[in-house]
């Protein structure tokens, strides 16, 4: 991951420091050291060179692509597959079909996450990570035709076929962050009086934020991919302008739909870097 | 150590004090596993009582603790707090009312030091407004200053400080009871000692019923007014005072356990307070030459303690100093290096006596006020009186003992404090 831009800026390191230094009456005495994190620290957490590179890069290539079409002469089947909004309406689609896919996704694959690692049904644990594991391992194009076979043409075929492909790495991670918590911490948790639901929303949950936020990551760029395939389905999306480009073998039209793709994916992966630092618990970033 | 059992009042007005926990014959078992982790504990702790739990790693000690707030629910046996039964209740309201401090690693990371130190008042239901002044005054009761500590995260704050927090958080709501589960391991041996004197001058004011799990036997020493010597499967070897312990262990087990040195040891149960302090020939720097002269011939000692303006000792004058003056204290002397205060331990104040090149410290109040000379030889005088005291002390409780143990056949249990029950017949 590439996630190292929001780190903070140096500092880190004096604070631990401290473990030798103080204590007894020293702790009165004013300490240089960097002030408590304040609300206005969140907009410290992106960096500007986080903030403003990648879009940047991408206003640049579509901005590119635009000129390129505005003095291309397109044929007339060209023209057919590009005009009358057609563009947006499978950018649209597409959009959709990530954002449902991924919101499904989140609600199943969290819940099932959490309860995977509750005492009771942590022996159930196996069985579910290998069957989410068959669902990754599964061509995704044979997974859609199999879909379309069972439930027919359009897009629930094309969305099921995506859910399944994506809940994986937001299950394993949200399994691994909960696992990776302290067990004396959660002892702790109940120790001073903490219901099991409370430890589970105040405590483990929080701290298992930025794996899971990496794993809905992983899984929202996965669904962009992905996505693409809906078009065999019948579900559109901009698979549609690859699929034509290629059976048509009209290169413009192909360009296009594969840069669109692209720029839609590392829109997409740049938005949810942000959030990983937006979201991230405060408090644990310092020395992790 | 052994008067801080609520005999003074409270000085808090507002604390809750603590109450009595009772455990009777508490067992834990383990699947698969023939040999009870904890085998039949019965126990009486007394209300505003600091008990301390001390045995070697694996002895079950952490397991007794963690059963009387059922973070580990015994096989069978019952607990009581205050009086009540609390084997069956709820157990998330039943650690509410129980403070639990334990390592450093018990603060959580993701919440500031405000958070952590209002998450019981808060799970509570207290009002907002109550939960900000209760953290505030428990920052403050710990010796952390509320507006530099408060926003911070854990992370941030040293082990020390951290452990401060945890102890914060852990009397926040205001529980009777307090158990502490090796709180102070994980920090360095300086911070440590620091930790367990706020520790001690917490329990003067709070008066809380406190478990202390332990396996340093000098904190258990320091800490305890009547420690529990564990051996396997929480089997009490001795439950009595620590001067009872040092002076009279039950058994080879004890004893080892105790270590060298128990005579150096009762040095630290002792404060230079406790001890008798001379009065020595004193002079301030503001008088007259001639007065000093005449204090030293006739004090009949060489020797005079001259103060500052505010009565603090500054140099130990000897009359050949005096001769050499001139008319000037300005370079006559050798300045004081090292006071000891009342609450001093009497083992700081041999650590000061020895290092100190005439075999004498002197002793400060109040802002460091003079208030007395404490030698070599009061030092031995009282060290030896004490030890003479413990001794008689010990053989009337081991008579005692063996007599109980006579009457009713439970020997795991070492009876309530010593000299308590008058000496038999």
């Amino acid at each position: 991951m590439s996630t190292t831009g929001g780190r903070r800026p140096g500092g880190e390191h004096e604070v631990r420091g401290l473990v030798f230094r103080d204590d007894g009456e020293a702790e009165t005495e004013p300490e240089p050291e960097p002030r408590p994190p304040s609300p206005a620290r969140a907009g410290r957490r992106i960096s500007r060179q986080k903030l403003t590179l990648l879009p940047a890069l991408l206003i640049a290539v579509l901005l590119a692509t635009w000129l390129w079409f505005r003095q291309a002469e397109l044929d007339p089947v060209s023209e057919n597959a590009l005009s009358d909004g057609r563009v947006s309406k499978a950018l649209w689609q597409h959009v959709e079909l990530t954002v449902i896919s991924t919101f499904f996704v989140l609600i199943i694959a969290i819940p099932l996450g959490v309860l995977l690692t509750r005492a009771a049904f942590r022996k159930a644990t196996p069985v579910a990570m290998a069957l989410a594991n068959t669902g990754q391992a599964t061509p995704a194009i044979g997974l859609l035709a199999l879909l379309v076979i069972w439930l027919g043409i359009g897009r629930r075929a094309a969305l099921i076929g995506i859910i399944v492909y994506a809940v994986l790495p937001v299950l394993s991670n949200t399994i691994a962050g909960l696992k990776a918590n302290d067990p004396t911490l959660l002892e702790a948790a109940r120790g001073i009086g903490m219901s099991p639901l409370g430890v589970l929303t105040r405590v483990e949950l929080p701290l298992a934020v930025p794996l899971i936020l990496a794993g809905v990551r992983t899984a929202l760029v996965l669904n962009v991919g992905t996505a693409t395939l809906a078009t065999f389905g019948g579900g559109g999306g901009l698979g549609v302008l690859i699929t034509t480009g290629i059976t048509n073998q009209r290169m413009p039209v192909l360009v296009l739909g594969s840069i669109l793709t692209v720029a839609l994916a590392l829109l997409v992966d740049w938005l949810a870097s942000l959030a990983e630092l937006l979201l991230r618990p405060r408090g644990l970033e310092v020395g992790t | 150590m052994a008067e801080t059992t609520s005999t003074t009042p409270s000085a808090r007005s507002s604390g809750a004090t603590g109450a009595t926990i009772e455990l009777e014959n508490l067992t834990k078992r383990y699947h698969g596993n023939p040999q009870p982790a904890v085998d039949n504990v019965t126990m009486e702790i007394a209300a505003g009582e600091t008990v301390v739990f001390v045995g070697p790693s694996g002895c079950g000690k952490s397991t007794t603790l963690k059963m009387i707030n059922r973070l580990i629910e015994p096989t069978s046996g019952r607990i009581r707090i205050g009086g009540e039964d609390v084997t069956d209740i709820d157990p998330v309201g039943l650690r509410r009312k129980v403070g639990y401090a334990i390592q450093s690693s018990g603060l959580f990371p993701h919440m500031t030091v405000a958070q952590n130190i209002g998450i019981v008042p808060k799970m509570t239901g207290w009002p907002k407004s109550r939960i900000r002044a209760r953290v505030e005054e428990m920052l403050d009761l710990v010796g952390l200053d509320p507006g530099e500590f408060h926003g911070r995260y854990p992370r941030q704050l040293s082990g020390g400080q951290q452990q401060r927090v945890g102890v914060a958080r852990a009397l926040a709501a205001d529980p009777p009871v307090l158990l502490m589960d090796e709180p102070f391991g994980a920090v360095d041996p300086i911070t440590r000692d620091h930790l367990q004197d706020e520790l001690i001058r917490l329990q003067r004011e709070l008066h809380k019923t406190i478990v202390f799990v332990t396996h340093d036997f000098d904190e258990a020493i320091k800490l305890g007014d009547r420690i529990a010597v564990l051996r396997e499967q929480s089997h009490i070897a001795q439950f009595d005072t620590p001067e009872a312990i040092l002076t009279n262990p039950a058994d080879d087990f004890v004893s080892g356990f105790v270590g060298a040195g128990a005579a150096l040891k009762r040095l630290n149960l002792t404060r230079v307070g406790d001890v008798e302090i001379t009065d020595y020939p004193t002079a301030t720097v503001d008088d007259p030459l001639q007065d000093i002269f005449q204090r030293l011939r006739a004090g009949g000692t060489n020797e005079i303690l001259l103060l500052d303006k505010r009565g603090r000792p500054y140099k130990w004058l000897r009359r050949g100093d005096l001769m050499r003056a001139k008319g000037s204290l300005a370079r006559a002397g050798t300045l004081v290096h090292d006071t000891v205060t009342r609450d001093a331990t009497l083992r700081d104040a041999l650590e000061a006596v020895l290092t100190d090149n005439a075999g004498r410290v002197a002793v400060t109040g109040r802002r460091g006020a003079y208030e007395g000379v404490v030698d070599m030889e009061t030092l031995i005088n009282s060290v030896h009186e004490m030890l003479e005291a413990d001794r008689l002390d010990a053989l009337e409780h081991q008579h005692d003992l063996e007599e109980s143990r006579a009457g009713q056949t439970r020997p795991g249990q070492g009876g309530g404090g010593s000299g308590e029950r008058g000496a038999p017949a």
